[in-house]
């Protein structure tokens, strides 16, 4: 066990990956010397060489298709794409070509590519820089969806999705790049799969779903939950796509109650797939309908405004009170 | 060849100061001693805007600034040609040309300080605000071009971007837009030499300049630190798309002398002595040479500059450090024309949401 960022965590996971496979190779802007913008590959172009850790020219939709070119031919390229914003100009890369090649051609052609997206806010950056994107390619059947929380999952999931057959979108919570814990660089990865949701805390009246950036949030609520005496089952999807539901349904069996926090948008989102998913599943175990704690059906405000965009403890605890029947924002419409 | 290579730069002014001629005389005949001065006073004042701008970032009252430290000749001498009707579409390092489509200077750093999307009304100075998004703008361009021609009008459409930029999916298509439309547009490269960590040879095996001719498009490379020539190449073309002649492509061979943005650390990736031999051709100490040899270098000129400098950094610091802060309801303005059920309901959650503070401060203060 070591003490690592998570930043560090993704760059170990990378070098353990491309040890092992010499057919692992990292392409992106300014990921060679620079070590990318947020140095998550910092050292590899070093290591590695300029054939491995290759720097490509600034167009996302050149990064995309490339990749599939290499894929053709045995490798398993990691492409980074900046930052969130600058996932869209590769969009009909991703979802008309990587996502539907192995369908086309009868499963002759597999595009074992990872494409790492820094996403979401909270950082203060500019417009186009704190984007979460993720209901899109969730949306797109054929590519995996994966968001990582803390160290130790990135480290073992980078390797588990460059090491899939499938192409697999990981996204990363650039705020929490800088959050350390532990990581057990021994870890078998065929242990845990990484489409296993992992229920972070245990609970008994309400169940609490998020992913990625505002896991430790969540966590957060559920600690001040408990000490208004609601007990909150915290559950880090870690896959959103395909979502482990099993783990999900088992949770709202025993709570009866659904809440649903994300950074993205609300309306077509995941809240809306997990909320009518576990509805159908779970009908008869709910005791209110599942809840949705999101970001605003709008562009990404502002940095001076993006903390009343971005669900906080408060927001989240208000939508405990709602599926818990307290007292909360909206009683008076409820009345 | 590397991409860089300086081979038929267009150049009036040495780096040292000399003012040589050629065939792109004819495009500055009328500049005057005094329009020399004003152009020299610009890039004085944009300098010092960027100086300005770096420094009220490093003490925490902007979020960020991309410096355009070297490149106020490029920037000043192509925007000071154009005429106030036509319209720029620019990527986020263009504030000299901001300023002189005549930008107020509060609205220049509000983006910056993250109080706004966007900073100014782009018909209020005929300039969209700034694209972060690489080389999106050049698309518009060409349909503002191709808006034109449909309005029998000789207004110009004036798009600036880097040399990271002209890899770019959208640059290319634009570029094709413009030559089956035969639409008035400059594209105007400002090749600094680096896309952050990424040197142009990245993004180009021959001179960027030579990609434009492949798709029908004259071009032209000109000493992007030489005001006077990027100011007589840019008036070639706009006369060019005036009179019919469709769209130019005008590389700028400058040098970003600072970091890519204030978060930005070029020591990194970046070779010291490239620096240093750029900083022999900085576009501001080359004109004042020329001055100096002819006497105008006085110190009433510099110091009437060096006021104006002095005021405009003050006005906008000033306007930048007592910006209102937005309202927190802001955040669901303009997300469409017309009211949106959704976002009508969404908004009315939130706002009975923050009412629940209210109540809790004033229970809080009446249990007092
Ligand atoms: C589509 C897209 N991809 C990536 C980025 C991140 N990015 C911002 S600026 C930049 C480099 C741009 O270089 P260049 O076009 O040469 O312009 P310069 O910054 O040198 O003026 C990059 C990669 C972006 N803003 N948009």
């Amino acid at each position: 066990m070591s003490s690592m960022t998570f930043g560090r965590a993704i760059n170990a996971g990378l070098r353990k990956a491309m040890e092992n496979d010499p057919k692992v190779v990292l392409m992106g802007e300014d990921i060679g010397k620079l070590g990318g913008v947020f140095r998550i590959t910092e050292g590899l172009q070093k290591d590695f060489g300029e054939h491995r850790v290759m720097d490509s020219p600034l167009a996302e939709a050149g990064i995309m298709g490339t990749a599939i070119g290499m894929a053709y031919r045995g490798y398993r390229p990691v492409v980074e794409i900046q930052f969130d914003g600058f996932i869209y100009p590769a969009f009909d890369q991703i979802v008309c070509q990587v996502a539907k090649l192995h369908y086309r051609t009868q499963g002759k052609v597999k595009v074992p590519l990872t494409i790492r997206v820094p996403f979401g806010g909270g950082i203060g950056s500019p417009e186009h820089h704190s984007e979460s994107p993720e209901a899109y390619f969730t949306h797109t059947s054929g590519l995996r969806v994966v968001s990582v929380s803390n160290p130790q999952d990135a480290y073992t999931v980078i390797q588990q999705a460059i090491a899939s057959d499938d192409p697999v979108l990981y996204f990363e919570p650039k705020r929490r790049y800088h959050v350390k814990g532990e990581v057990n660089e021994g870890v078998d990865l065929s242990a845990e799969s990484m489409e296993s949701a992992r229920v972070v805390t245990e609970g008994s009246d309400v169940t609490l779903v998020t992913y990625g950036p505002l896991v430790p949030t969540a966590l957060d609520a559920a600690v001040a939950a408990s000490d208004d005496g609601v007990s909150v089952e915290v559950i880090d999807l870690r896959s959103l796509a395909p979502i482990d539901f099993a783990t999900v349904e088992a949770s709202v069996r025993k709570t009866g109650r659904l809440v649903i926090t994300h950074e993205a948008a609300q309306s077509g989102g995941l809240g809306a797939e997990i909320a009518a998913s576990i509805t159908e599943r779970c009908f008869y175990y709910l005791e209110h309908a599942p809840v949705r704690v999101t970001g605003f059906d709008i562009p990404y405000p502002y940095s001076k405004l993006e903390f009343h965009h971005l669900p906080d403890l408060d927001r989240i605890l208000d939508g405990v009170d709602r599926a818990m029947g307290r007292a909360n924002s909206l009683s008076s419409l409820e009345g | 060849m590397n991409p860089a290579q300086e081979d038929d730069v267009v150049q009036l002014l040495t780096p040292s100061g000399a003012r040589t001629s050629g065939e792109y005389d004819r495009w500055v005949e009328d500049v005057d001693d005094n329009e020399l001065m004003s152009l020299y006073q610009d890039m004085v004042v944009v300098r010092r805007i960027d100086a300005e701008a770096t420094a009220l970032q490093r003490q925490g009252e902007l979020a960020l600034w991309p410096p355009l430290l070297g490149q106020e000749a490029a920037q000043v001498g192509s925007a000071r040609a154009l005429r106030t009707d036509d319209f720029v579409f620019s990527s986020y390092r263009e504030h000299a040309v901001a300023y002189c489509r005549g930008v107020d200077l509060t609205d220049m750093t509000r983006v910056w300080r993250g109080n706004a999307s966007s900073g100014w009304d782009p018909f209020g100075i005929n300039m969209a605000t700034p694209q972060v998004i690489i080389g999106a703008q050049t698309l518009h361009a060409v349909g503002y071009g191709m808006a034109i021609v449909n309005d029998g009008d000789d207004a110009v459409a004036v798009t600036y971007f880097g040399d990271g930029a002209t890899s770019q999916g959208d640059v290319n298509e634009a570029m094709v837009f413009a030559a089956s439309y035969q639409a008035p547009v400059i594209f105007f490269c400002q090749n600094n030499h680096w896309a952050i960590s990424e040197p142009v040879g990245l993004q180009a095996q021959v001179p960027i300049a030579r990609r434009a001719p492949g798709f029908g498009i004259p071009s032209v490379r000109v000493d992007g630190n030489d005001v006077l020539a990027t100011l007589a190449v840019t008036r070639e073309a706009l006369h060019r798309a005036r009179t019919g002649g469709g769209p130019t492509y005008i590389e700028a061979l400058t040098y970003r002398m600072g970091p890519h943005t204030t978060a930005d650390d070029p020591t990194k990736y970046r070779d010291a002595n490239e620096l240093e031999d750029w900083a022999a051709k900085d576009p501001i100490a080359r004109l004042a040479a020329y001055f100096q040899e002819r006497g105008l270098y006085t110190e009433d000129f510099q110091s009437s500059v060096k006021a104006k400098a002095d005021d405009v950094a003050r006005e906008m610091r000033a306007g930048c450090v007592n910006m209102a802060e937005p309202e927190t309801m802001d955040v669901f303005k303009n997300v469409y024309s017309s009211p949106n059920s959704w976002l009508e309901r969404q908004q009315d959650h939130y706002a009975r949401y923050l009412a629940t503070f209210d109540d809790t401060a004033a229970d809080a203060e009446g249990s007092k």
